[in-house]
C-alpha cells in the first residue's frame, strides 16, 4: 500500500515542484505568546497554559509534508486548530515558533512586501463563507486577484471568463454575488482562486456551508479540475467522508496536534488511536477500501483464475456489486500494469467492509447463536 | 453661611473651593493671555482665514446674484442627478417655490451657501479623520473624548473663543458650524469601516491586497452606506446650527429666526423655521436616495 501511494505521487508531480513543508510549528494565542514557547516545547499542557497563564495553545509541534500536485486534507473538529493551520501557510496568521517552507523559503521570515508577492503569485484561497466582494460582479470578483496584481482588465477579463466557464457559471458574469445561490457563490470563489493561477490552493472548509447534494457536486468539480491542473491543494474539512473522497493524504488534527497522517485507507484500516477509531466507525468502508488492498496473492502454480476481473483501484462496494451482478463468488484483481495481482472473494470483501468496532460491541445474540 | 451643617467643621460643611480672589486671578490670567495671543497673531489668523472668507463670499454671491429660475433649475438638476426620482424632484420644486413666494428666497440662498461650505469642509475633515480612527485603536481612544466634548459642549460656549479669535462674521460662523457638524461624519466613517465583514477583508489579504488597495477597493465601498448616513447627519446638524451661528453675525434664515425670537414675531419665526425644514428635507431625501443608488448590488436579492 505504501508502494502504491508513492507511485501515485511520483506520477502526479513533476520533480522540480516544491511541496509545502511544515516543521515544528507552534501557535500560542495571547499577549505574551513568545514567553511560553519554551515551556510548551518542554511539555506544558494546553490546559495548564490556559488555566495558569491565560494563553491558548492553538497548534503544537505540527510536522507535515504536503506533497506537490496533490490534495492534502487536514481534518479535525471545530477547535482542533485546522483553520488556524491553513492560515499559517499564506501568513494570514504568523506562527509563534516553527517553519513553513515552500521552495526553500520560510513564509514566517518573509518581509511584508515579500509576503504580499507570495500571496499574489503563489497562493490562492477559497473560504468557507465564500467571502466574495459584494459590490463586485461575478466577473469582477473572479478577476480580483489579477486586479490586485495590477493587470489590465483587457488581459484579465478573458482569463476570468475562461474560469467562470470552467466552473459552470457562463452567463452569470454580470450578476452580483447576492443574486446567486450558495453553491453558485462558491463556484465564484473557486473561479476567483483559479484565475490567480497560483500553485498552492488553500481551501478552508470550502464546501462545508453547502447543501449535501451541492457539496458532492462541488467535490466532483474540484476533483475534475485537479485531475487536469495538478495544483498543490490544502483542503480543510470537518467531514471525514469529504476527507476520504478528496484527500490523497489526510492529516487528522485534534486539540492543535496531529493525531495521524496517512491515506484514507490507512486511516480507516489502521486508526492510530481510539479517538480516530471512533471517528472512522461510521465511515462507509466499502467506498474507501480498494480491491487491491484486501486481495489475496495469486495462488501458486497453474491454477485457473476467476473469469471476472476488477481493477485494483476499484472500491469494495463497486467490486461487490460487480460480483453480485455476475453471480460469482470471486474475481481476479488487476494491478497497475493491467496484469493479475491477486484474487478477491465475497467473504473477504464483506469482512473488510464491516466495521470491526460494531462487531465487537453489538449483536450479542448473534454471537450466542453462533456459539450454540 | 455654614449655618445648617449639623455643627460640622467648615471644611466638611462646604466644599473647599478655591478662594474668590484666586479664581478671579485665574480667569483674568487665562482670558487676557488668550486675548493677547490672538492680538499678537491677528495678522496671521486673518491671512489663514482669507481663503475661507473668499470661498464663502463667492459662493454666497453666486447663489444670491444668479437669477432665481437658474438657481432653481440647478438645484432641481442636482436633486435629479442624485436621486433619479421624479417624486423627490417635484417635492423639492414645491418646497423651493413656497420659500420664494413667502419672500425668503435671498435669505435661503445665503443659508444654502453657508451650509454647503460647512458641509464640504466637514466631509473633507471628517472622512480622513474617520479613516485614521478606523485604522488605529489608539487614535480612536484619543479621538473619542474629543468628539464627546464637541457634541455635548453647548454650542454657545465654543462660540466665545471662536469670536475672540476670528471676530464677528461668516468665517467664525462656518467654523462653529463645522465643529458642531463634523463628529457624526467622523464617527460614522470610523464605524462603517470597522463594520466591514472581517472575512471579506481576510480574502483581500489572502489575495495580497496592499492596505491602500484594501481601503479603496474594499473598505470604503463597503462602508459607503454608513458613510452616506454620516454625510446626511452632517448636513442636518449644519442646518440646525446655522440659527445659533447667526448670533455671531451669519446672515440668512437664522438671522431672521433670531430677530423673531427677540421681538416675538411668531409668524416670521415659523416661516423661516419651515424654510429651514424644507431645505433639510430636500437635502436629506436627495442624499439618502444617492446613497441607496450607490448600493445597487445590495438591493437585488436572489430568489
Amino acid at each position: 500500500m505504501t508502494d502504491s501511494s508513492t507511485n501515485a505521487s511520483s506520477n502526479n508531480a513533476p520533480e522540480n515542484r516544491s511541496g509545502i513543508e511544515i516543521r515544528h510549528l507552534y501557535k500560542i494565542f495571547g499577549p505574551n505568546s513568545e514567553r511560553y514557547v519554551d515551556a510548551v516545547q518542554k511539555g506544558m499542557s494546553k490546559d495548564e497554559l490556559n488555566d495558569k497563564h491565560n494563553h491558548v495553545l492553538g497548534l503544537q509541534d505540527i510536522n507535515l509534508e504536503l506533497p506537490p500536485g496533490q490534495i492534502s486534507v487536514i481534518m479535525g473538529l471545530s477547535g482542533s486548530g485546522k483553520s488556524t493551520l491553513i492560515r499559517h501557510i499564506n501568513g494570514l496568521i504568523m506562527p509563534t515558533a516553527g517553519e513553513i517552507l515552500y521552495n526553500g523559503r520560510d513564509v514566517m521570515k518573509m518581509t511584508p512586501d515579500e509576503l504580499r508577492e507570495f500571496r499574489r503569485h503563489e497562493t490562492a484561497m477559497v473560504f468557507q463563507k465564500f467571502a466574495l466582494l459584494p459590490h463586485r460582479t461575478v466577473l469582477e470578483n473572479t478577476r480580483y486577484g489579477l486586479d490586485i496584481q495590477g493587470i489590465a482588465t483587457s488581459k484579465s477579463n478573458p482569463i476570468a471568463r475562461k474560469w467562470i466557464d470552467r466552473v459552470g457559471l457562463s452567463g452569470y458574469e454580470d450578476y452580483y454575488p447576492n443574486q446567486l445561490s450558495g453553491g453558485m457563490q462558491q463556484r465564484v470563489g473557486l473561479a476567483r482562486a483559479l484565475t490567480n493561477d497560483a500553485d498552492i490552493l488553500l481551501m478552508d472548509e470550502a464546501f462545508s456551508a453547502l447543501d449535501p447534494l451541492i457539496r458532492m457536486d462541488m467535490q466532483k468539480v474540484l476533483l475534475d479540475l485537479q485531475a487536469e491542473l495538478k495544483k498543490t491543494i490544502v483542503f480543510i474539512t470537518h467531514d471525514l467522508d469529504e476527507a476520504l473522497r478528496l484527500g490523497d493524504t489526510i492529516a487528522i488534527l485534534r486539540d492543535g496536534a496531529v493525531e495521524q497522517v496517512g491515506t484514507g485507507q490507512e486511516i480507516v484500516l489502521r486508526p492510530a488511536n481510539d479517538y480516530i477509531a471512533e471517528f472512522v466507525r461510521e465511515v462507509n468502508r466499502g467506498r474507501v477500501i480498494r480491491a487491491a488492498t484486501v486481495a489475496t496473492p495469486l495462488p501458486e502454480g497453474d491454477v485457473a483464475l476467476p473469469k471476472l476481473r476488477v481493477k485494483g483501484t476499484t472500491t469494495l462496494e463497486l467490486a461487490a456489486r460487480k460480483l453480485a451482478d455476475k453471480d460469482v463468488r470471486n474475481a481476479t484483481v488487476l494491478g497497475k500494469d493491467g496484469r493479475p495481482m491477486g484474487v478477491i472473494d465475497m467473504h473477504t470483501m464483506l469482512t473488510a467492509m464491516v466495521t470491526p468496532a460494531e462487531v465487537d460491541d453489538g449483536d450479542d445474540d448473534l454471537d450466542e447463536e453462533d456459539a450454540a | 453661611m455654614a449655618a445648617s451643617c449639623w455643627g460640622l467643621p467648615e471644611l466638611l460643611c462646604e466644599f473647599p473651593a478655591l478662594s474668590d480672589k484666586s479664581l478671579r486671578l485665574m480667569r483674568l490670567g487665562i482670558d487676557n493671555g488668550f486675548r493677547d495671543i490672538v492680538r499678537h497673531y491677528s495678522d496671521q489668523i486673518d491671512a489663514a482665514t482669507r481663503p475661507l472668507q473668499w470661498f464663502l463670499n463667492t459662493l454666497e454671491n453666486a447663489f444670491t446674484n444668479t437669477p432665481w429660475f437658474i438657481v432653481l433649475a440647478i438645484i432641481l438638476g442636482v436633486v435629479w442627478l442624485a436621486s433619479r426620482s421624479i417624486k423627490i424632484v417635484i417635492g423639492s420644486a414645491i418646497g423651493m417655490c413656497l420659500i420664494g413666494v413667502f419672500g425668503l428666497w435671498e435669505d435661503t440662498m445665503t443659508t444654502l451657501a453657508m451650509v454647503a461650505v460647512a458641509t464640504l469642509i466637514a466631509i473633507a475633515l471628517g472622512l480622513p479623520i474617520g479613516i485614521l480612527a478606523a485604522r488605529s485603536d489608539r487614535f480612536q481612544s484619543v479621538l473619542s473624548p474629543v468628539l464627546d466634548v464637541m457634541q455635548t459642549m453647548p454650542s454657545f460656549v465654543y462660540l466665545i473663543p471662536v469670536v475672540v479669535i476670528f471676530g464677528i462674521g461668516k468665517v467664525p460662523g462656518v467654523i462653529a458650524v463645522v465643529i458642531y457638524a463634523v463628529p457624526p461624519m467622523i464617527r460614522l466613517t470610523n464605524l462603517g469601516i470597522r463594520l466591514v465583514d472581517k472575512e471579506v477583508i481576510e480574502a483581500a489579504d489572502a489575495f495580497g491586497a496592499s492596505s491602500r488597495q484594501k481601503l479603496w477597493g474594499v473598505q470604503l465601498p463597503l462602508s459607503l452606506p454608513t458613510i452616506m448616513a454620516g454625510v446626511n447627519q452632517t448636513i442636518m446638524m449644519a442646518l440646525a446650527m446655522v440659527v445659533v451661528a447667526s448670533m455671531v453675525g451669519v446672515g440668512g434664515l437664522g438671522k431672521n429666526v433670531l430677530q423673531a425670537i427677540n421681538n416675538q414675531f411668531f409668524t416670521i419665526g415659523f416661516l423661516n423655521g419651515f424654510a429651514l425644514v424644507a431645505i433639510a428635507i430636500i437635502f436629506d431625501r436627495a442624499s439618502q436616495a444617492f446613497g441607496k443608488r450607490l448600493q445597487k448590488h445590495s438591493e437585488v436579492g436572489h430568489d
